[in-house]
């Protein structure tokens, strides 16, 4: 089942159902732009003739508090998604800047969430009864844990110094393996009963090999699907932390940081609470429409949306 | 069933254990100075910093520490706070030097808040989540089922915060049908204590809602088509009696796990539904704790959760296991 010549074909099944599934195709292509945002956003802000950090005064009402001159928050081809109440900073460029940390953090927190997931399901499904109930127990605290909360509390004994972006990932990615755990494990208890397994085993392979060579192959597709899924939570997450005010510290811009100050600016300037609104949503169903088209062309067995996936 | 209960409960009083040694040694021993924390970086002066660190036991051993903290939640404990000594009574979660009250008098003056807006939203989005997931099985693959799938999929992508501040300039702003809520006890006023959250409770039961469709469709879904249905229909029964009696009970009980764990996690989203809708209960107050950087506060609240979390995680499996009599035989 490793054999490449086998997993190509393989693949070529996957992407031929992927493609037919008109939804998933939407959320890759929305997904694509979005990563293109982020990696370009310094090209693309340039282009845009602007920078991130500059004040525009002149763009703003003082007479009426700082709301953006002109229609729209002050959209315009010089502005394309306006400025920002009260700094008149360019509202784009944010956006974008935005776009790098929300899929930074959640790319990095979901690799964090697979790694340790895997590695104590596979411990858990392989090792003693003993330590399978104890990584069992620890796998449900962590899936019950409310991670906001303590990612709260942790986000604040923590310095300054240690960088931002890092660290919101690590703290999401620590506290979020419980699920992952839960799949790899189930699916290494079903595995480890296989005849390919005792075979290896017979012939003199260890657990370690064992746990390696033969198990984690046949977990690829289940922690796939689920990470998949993971992904778009996590960008949640991030854009939580940073709306009640421990996500990144400005001058760097989030899209929850930025929907935290609009709630002070509803009344005048709409366009700067739909326009972080509207990417958060855009970013989270992009991902979510691309996890569940994963897992219907992985598992040709479930129909869409019938199970809750984990 | 009684071995099982045994054995649950004693795991979930082991877990307890754990965690708290976890979070205190966390939160009082990792950071460089956790005196100067508590203290506080508003008007801290030496003498005061001094005092603290002193009343918290500082200068003690660590396994000291940990059980002078054991020993006051089961039996509290003084805080010196420098003129008087304060008593705080048992169970003592600590003592919080910013509000000068013990931190279990003050959660347990923002928990009707907390209590209202989840309990509220609960009854909502279980009646309406299996309401609209029962019925979505029922006529599955017809127009209702699959508009109920976009939206639950539409859910799934806003979190609170959005939704929230979408309602707010909805309902609040543009059609000015209610003015912004604000907390009225329930003992005040009940009809304003209602007229206040009911926008909450909406948008609440909204975010929390479409796992329920998911999960009460697909357990529906599963149990139709299962041999006693079938044999119930082939008797003869009526449609009515083969779903309310029948389907609905194997189908639910998977939902009691997960309802027990998100009246839990519920906590969690009340940090941002309070912060959006400002209202001030436990959610509001953990932000503001966080802000202050008020230490003992902020340890007793993930104390505190995380011992309801257990809890209900320890009666949802009892739950459980009452309800499938498989779970506690395995």
């Amino acid at each position: 089942m490793t054999a490449p010549s086998e997993a190509r074909p393989g693949f070529r099944v996957f992407a031929g159902r992927f493609r037919t599934d008109r939804a998933a195709v939407f959320g890759a292509v929305v997904a694509g732009l979005l990563v293109l945002l982020a990696v370009f956003a310094p090209v693309l802000t340039a282009i845009e003739g602007q920078d991130i950090a500059s004040f525009h005064s002149d763009l703003v009402d003082s007479a009426r508090g700082g709301v953006p001159l002109g229609p729209l928050g002050g959209i315009s081809g010089q502005h394309w998604l306006g400025v920002e109440p009260q700094t008149g900073r360019d509202l784009f460029a944010r956006i974008a800047q935005g776009a790098q940390i929300s899929l930074l953090v959640a790319v990095c927190a979901t690799v964090v969430q697979v790694f340790l997931g895997v590695t104590v399901g596979l411990a858990a499904g392989l090792g003693s009864k003993l330590v399978d109930t104890v990584l069992t127990r620890l796998a449900d605290i962590a899936l019950a844990f409310p991670v906001i909360i303590f990612s709260l509390a942790l986000l604040t004994i923590v310095p300054d110094a240690f960088p931002r972006p890092l660290l919101l990932a690590l703290v999401i990615g620590v506290l979020g393996w419980g699920g992952t755990a839960r799949i790899s494990r189930a699916q290494t208890l079903s595995l480890r009963t296989r005849d390919f397994v005792a075979a290896a085993r017979l012939s003199g392979a260890g657990g370690f090999r064992i746990a390696r060579r033969e198990i984690l192959p046949g977990l690829a597709a289940p922690v796939i699907t689920y990470a998949a899924l993971l992904l778009p939570t996590n960008v949640i997450t991030e854009a939580a932390l940073s709306f009640v005010g421990v996500g990144v510290r400005p001058p760097t811009s989030s899209w929850g940081q930025m929907l935290s100050t609009a709630t002070t600016w509803f009344r005048s300037d709409v366009m700067y609470v739909l326009i972080p609104a509207v990417m958060v949503f855009l970013t989270v169903l992009s991902f979510t429409l691309v996890g569940e088209g994963v897992r219907v062309a992985l598992d040709p067995r479930t129909t869409r949306l019938t199970r809750k996936a984990g | 069933m009684l071995g099982y209960a045994v054995r649950r409960v004693s795991g979930a009083v082991a877990v307890l254990l754990i965690m708290s040694a976890v979070v205190y040694v966390l939160f009082f021993l990792m950071p460089a100075n956790p005196a100067q924390l508590v203290c506080g970086i508003k008007a801290c002066t030496p003498d005061r910093l001094a005092l603290i660190s002193h009343s918290l036991g500082l200068d003690e051993p660590l396994y000291l520490q940990y059980w002078h903290f054991l020993v006051g939640l089961f039996a509290g404990r003084d805080y010196s706070t420098g003129p008087s000594i304060v008593h705080c009574a048992a169970p003592c979660l600590g003592y919080s030097f910013q509000y000068t009250e013990p931190v279990l008098q003050i959660i347990g003056e923002r928990l009707p808040v907390s209590g209202s807006l989840v309990i509220g939203a609960a009854i909502l989005w279980l009646s309406l989540g299996i309401g609209i997931g029962v019925l979505s099985a029922l006529r599955r693959g017809r127009w209702l089922d699959h508009v109920v799938n976009a939206i639950v999929l539409g859910g799934l992508a806003v979190p609170i915060f959005i939704t929230g501040l979408m309602a707010l300039m909805i309902v609040c702003v543009w059609l000015q049908w209610m003015p912004f809520p604000t907390w009225v006890p329930f003992d005040e006023d009940p009809v304003l204590w209602a007229q206040n959250l009911v926008l909450p409770w909406i948008v609440l039961a909204l975010t929390t809602m479409p796992v329920y469709v998911r999960m009460s469709r697909a357990g529906m879904l599963e149990t139709l088509a299962e041999d006693h249905i079938r044999t119930a229909r082939a008797y003869g029964l009526p449609e009515r009696q083969v779903i309310g009696r029948h389907a609905l009970r194997g189908a639910l009980s998977p939902l009691i796990t997960l309802a027990a764990l998100d009246i839990a996690g519920i906590l969690t989203s009340s940090v941002l539904t309070e912060t959006v809708f400002g209202l001030p209960g436990l959610g509001q107050m953990t932000v503001q704790a966080v802000r202050n950087v008020d230490l003992p506060v902020v340890v007793g609240l993930v104390l505190l959760i995380g011992f309801v979390i257990v809890v209900c995680n320890t009666i949802a499996d009892l739950l459980y296991a009452a309800v499938d009599k498989r779970v506690s035989v395995q």
